[in-house]
């Protein structure tokens, strides 16, 4: 059987596998959302910054949580480069396009209803 | 819609490959075609998840009669529920690390443990749609009813596929069906369940803890 | 990048699972009635769906005829307004979901693979199941005449117009349900395609070698697999409104119906362009071979199929100028419509160019690809003028919209489909299609299609809505209502003129050669018809068009000069056994039967049904996991690699060009 390849995108599976972290920076990772997710909580009950303040914090860190996971957990941090656009275009296209439709219908500067 | 796409680990390409085992199918890129193809998919389910997500945004505030927001939501029953979620992708990735540490044993121990963390979260769902109907708030009583039950149902349904295919994974390798080499399989469903687990961070903060 | 890769790990122990046990037998046999039900050969799969897009053609069409007789006449009383309602509904519908997108699926399925030198996709069962959900969709949809009446929302379903109050009956739940399972074919199937082509692609078939087609696939593909989720949101928020008595569309309890309206055409707008960019990849095939010249502009042909495919997703609002928005969401939208008729312009312009100074051959894919570049550029034109807002607010909801969007759907997608049917069908069915009765077909469904949509252009600017399902005389609308009557008779007689084609040259048919055309890419390089495993040897790509540059070289004045004909498969009508396929199966095809049943229950509310329903798919589903995607070998009827060739010519194909293919062939493994 005649090696024809040159090309060294065959071993990415290879040294991804290799670069799987080991279990402690899993658990490692998982105590950071657990403090994570504590601070979200308190958060939501004492208000840091004003009301704008919180929000955009609690944001961050749904942000820094979503980011984690998708990075460690899914590995993407490790893997093919093919993943993380396939996975971008997606987020790139939901966040984008719902944001938008939103705005046209003034969800993000409405005044205050009644209740 | 589709569960279907994540079930068919089916990676033949040109004709039989007898690598296709070891996870290192002779591909362009180098990766396995199920893998892309569940990334592909997780991409769409963003564009999925989101037009849920923005249809509550929307609709926040919009009710024209309650039950509201402040008057069911308990929100340290819920942040336990979120936490045992989240925990449980630390089991599914202790799963991969099991199988492709070519120990099976605790493969199937942390697929168990996983299963058993969804279906607790799940419990927790359903304890809290029915405290929900309890207070007065069904799908069909405003705004905040249907599209809040729609889009957690809609995470529900999905945590409940995933919880199906870890106990048809832990069936598998009691069988003796999930060999190491079959690690892929593993992977996979752990891309959907963490997906999944992401999708409820997300929710978490938009819907429960953002007022 | 990429050619196909020498495993790494070729002498680590092969896995041998235990055996399962299987639920039904393995089917065997390819031939007959069976043999269709679980075929997974991309290119039987791709014949099914054209096939039955062609029906649903055919039905879609009468539905038309039937709606242009309504109208012939001022005050008509052929049809009821409900029937009326009904009838350009599943027009709509028909034509998009079950004619345009399956026949550019069966496109994609039959050729995607070969153009890229491979053998199947990936996920060969899961194209069958594609194929087979699409069938029932499509049953499911049109069940609906005969279990008390079509859907009758309009193809966009505007919501509250389609709430329980408007619309009691069982019509919009068909199209509810039916657009579900459709849209689950449509997913699943881009998925496939999306993985074949990055993952499939032959020796030195880089990306950027690969045909304007394959690429127009990826693309849609793409544009389909994210577009899908937002309808099958929408659809779902609707099914809950109308079966579960939510309120996301019910003003009274405070739902916006704009609501729908963005979800609908964040769906619908990309959904344009999966409609219309297969079409622009089969005539950016097609000119060149029969212009005789390389694809004016390749790069810039590719990027702005890309440019389109991510366009397509800013633009959506422009259908809705109409409802009131404020002004800055109409004029960024006015804007970004513009800006979209660049890249498109882009093509234009590259088809023109490659024309330019062609020897071009009228052979009928050619004038079908020229009638394409014409009516779609009419269409692109109309388009434009509605991409300018107030113009918009005079337009909207008339029939000029009617006229834009046939001039790019017939004059665009199906003028290209058309010049692709003529242009593979001697590679797919192995005999050509006669090419004189073919000149009349082209000819009759110009002037046909002109004479129906182009009045619709003065109807409209003359003020005639659309969905009306009469007018009163002495509105001036008599005359050209009546024209156009007559043109979709025209376009139905030039139907009738390609069947015939197609039957008579059946019956005189005289086998096709490999190669026709004189074409460019790897489909012309094998046999007609195609065999069942593509490509006896693999084939090592080396540049853009490289089967033409294997026909084709430059003398010193740099004019092209014929080279000796090179040795391919098809020149030598080379066969060969024993290459291992991917074994049929009967389980996509009952998979698929399970979602019609749900759907049964959910219309009809006996959630045992939709429970039966759901544990008949997943216990396909399951069945189908514990099936190995191939049979093993020894029920499989394959023998060693046994090339019967001409002579030992084979043989030399192998050593000069496919060392690496060797890796994919059973038999040859060491």
């Amino acid at each position: 059987m005649a090696a024809v390849d040159t090309h060294n995108d065959a071993h990415t599976d290879d040294a991804a596998h290799a670069g799987h972290p080991s279990e402690l920076v899993y658990i490692k990772v998982a105590l950071g959302l657990a403090l994570a997710t504590g601070v979200e909580v308190l958060l939501s009950y004492h208000k840091v910054g004003g009301e704008h303040g919180t929000v955009a914090l609690l944001l961050i860190l749904a942000v820094v949580k979503f980011a984690t996971v998708v990075m460690y957990f899914m590995h993407l941090k490790f893997d093919h480069p093919y993943f993380r656009r396939l996975f971008a275009i997606g987020i790139v296209l939901a966040v984008g396009c719902y944001c938008v439709y939103l705005s046209t219908l003034h969800v993000f500067h409405r005044p205050p209803l009644p209740h | 819609m589709s569960a279907v796409t994540e079930e068919t680990p089916d990676t033949i390409a040109h004709g039989p490959d007898p690598h296709a085992h070891d996870g290192h199918p002779p591909t362009n890129t180098g990766v396995s075609n199920a893998k892309i193809a569940m990334w592909g998919f997780l991409g769409s389910e963003c564009l999925l998840f989101g037009a849920l997500i923005s249809t509550y945004l929307l609709y926040r505030g919009r009710s024209v009669v309650g039950p509201f927001p402040k008057d069911v939501y308990d929100i340290p029953f819920t942040s336990v529920s979120s936490f045992v979620l989240l925990m449980s992708s630390l089991t599914m990735v202790l799963a991969l690390s099991s199988i492709q540490r070519r120990d099976e044993r605790r493969l199937r121990v942390w697929l168990l443990a996983t299963a058993l963390l969804g279906a607790t979260f799940i419990a927790g769902q359903i304890y809290e749609f029915t405290s929900f109907v309890h207070k007065g708030l069904t799908i069909h009583t405003n705004l905040f009813g249907s599209s809040f039950f729609v889009m957690t149902g809609f995470h529900g349904v999905h945590v409940t596929l995933g919880i199906v295919m870890l106990i048809t994974l832990w069936g598998m390798s009691m069988r003796g069906q999930l060999p190491p080499e079959n690690a892929e399989v593993v992977e996979i469903v752990g891309l959907y369940w963490h997906f999944v687990d992401i999708v409820w961070i997300v929710i978490f903060t938009i819907v429960y803890l953002i007022k | 990048m990429a050619t196909v890769l020498e495993p790494t790990t070729a002498d680590a122990p092969v896995v041998t699972a235990p055996k399962p046990v299987p639920v039904l037998r393995r089917p065997t046999n390819t031939s007959g009635f069976w043999g269709w039900i679980t075929t997974v050969d991309h290119k039987r799969i791709g014949i099914l769906y054209g096939v039955t897009a062609f029906i649903f053609f055919l039905f879609g069409g009468v539905e038309a005829l039937l709606i242009r007789l309504q109208l012939a006449r001022p005050n008509g009383t052929f049809l009821s307004a409900h029937l009326y309602n009904q009838l350009f509904t599943m027009h709509g519908t028909t034509m998009i979901f079950l004619v345009v997108m399956p026949i550019s699926a069966a496109f994609f399925n039959y050729l995607a693979p070969i153009m890229i030198g491979a053998r199947d996709v990936a996920f060969p069962r899961l194209n069958a199941f594609s194929y087979w959900t699409f069938l029932v969709g499509g049953i499911f949809i049109n069940s609906s005449w005969l279990l008390g009446g079509a859907p009758d929302g309009g193809w966009f379903g505007y919501a509250p117009n389609t709430s329980v109050t408007f619309s009691p009956g069982h019509n919009i739940d068909f199209w509810i349900f039916g657009l579900q399972i459709l849209g689950i074919a449509s997913t699943v199937g881009a998925l496939n395609l999306i993985v074949t082509i990055l993952n499939l692609r032959a020796p030195g078939m880089e990306l950027f070698r690969m045909s304007v087609f394959t690429w127009m696939t990826l693309v849609s593909s793409f544009l389909i697999l994210f577009a899908m989720p937002i309808i099958t949101i929408a659809l779902f928020l609707l099914m809950f409104d109308r079966q579960f008595g939510a309120s996301f569309f019910d003003p009274a309890r405070g739902g916006d119906p704009v609501l729908w309206q963005h979800l609908f055409w964040l769906f619908g707008h990309p959904e344009v362009y999966i409609l219309i960019l297969p079409a622009m990849g089969i005539v950016s095939e097609v000119i060149p071979v029969f212009a005789r010249k390389p694809l004016f502009g390749y790069r810039v042909m590719v990027f702005s199929g890309i440019a389109i495919g991510f366009m397509g997703w800013g633009v959506w609002v422009h259908h809705m100028f109409a409802v009131g928005l404020g002004p800055w969401a109409v004029s960024a939208f006015s804007v970004s419509t513009m800006f979209i008729a660049v890249p498109t312009g882009v093509k234009i312009f590259n088809w023109l160019a490659t024309c330019w100074r062609g020897s071009i051959k009228f052979a009928t894919p050619m004038l079908f690809s020229l009638g394409f570049i014409a009516m779609f550029t009419i269409g692109g034109l109309s388009g434009v003028t509605h991409a300018v807002s107030p113009h918009d607010r005079q337009q909207t909801d008339t029939y000029y919209i009617v006229a834009h969007f046939h001039y790019v759907l017939f004059g665009g997608a199906l003028f290209g489909i058309m010049a692709g049917i003529y242009y593979w069908w001697p590679k797919i069915f192995g005999y050509m299609l006669n090419d004189r009765i073919g000149k009349w077909h082209f000819w009759l469904w110009f002037i046909g299609f002109n004479l129906t949509f182009g009045p619709f252009h003065l109807l409209g600017l003359e003020g005639m809505p659309r969905r009306i399902y009469t007018y009163d005389k002495g509105l001036g609308l008599d005359f050209w209502n009546m024209v156009s009557t007559i043109g979709a008779f025209v376009i139905a007689a030039s139907v009738l003129v390609f069947l015939s084609n197609v039957a008579r040259s059946y019956r005189h048919r005289t086998p096709a050669p490999a190669d026709p055309w004189d074409g460019r890419t790897l489909e012309w390089t094998i046999p007609s018809p195609t065999p069942a495993y593509n490509f006896a040897e693999l084939p090592v790509v080396h540049e853009l068009d490289d089967f033409w540059h294997r026909k084709y070289g430059e003398d010193a004045e740099g004019r092209m000069v014929k080279l000796a004909p090179p040795v391919t498969e098809g020149s030598l009508n080379l066969h060969r056994e024993g290459v291992h396929l991917p074994s049929p199966s009967y389980f996509p095809a009952l998979a698929s039967l399970g979602l019609p049943i749900m759907a049964y229950g959910m219309i009809y509310r006996t959630y045992a049904v939709v429970a039966f329903g759901a544990i008949f798919l997943i216990g396909s589903l399951y069945a189908w996991g514990l099936e190995p995607s191939s049979a093993p070998q020894d029920d499989a009827h394959d023998d060693h690699v046994n090339a019967i060739a001409p002579s030992g010519e084979a043989a030399a194909i192998t050593a000069g060009d496919a060392p690496a293919t060797e890796a994919s062939i059973e038999g040859e493994q060491p």
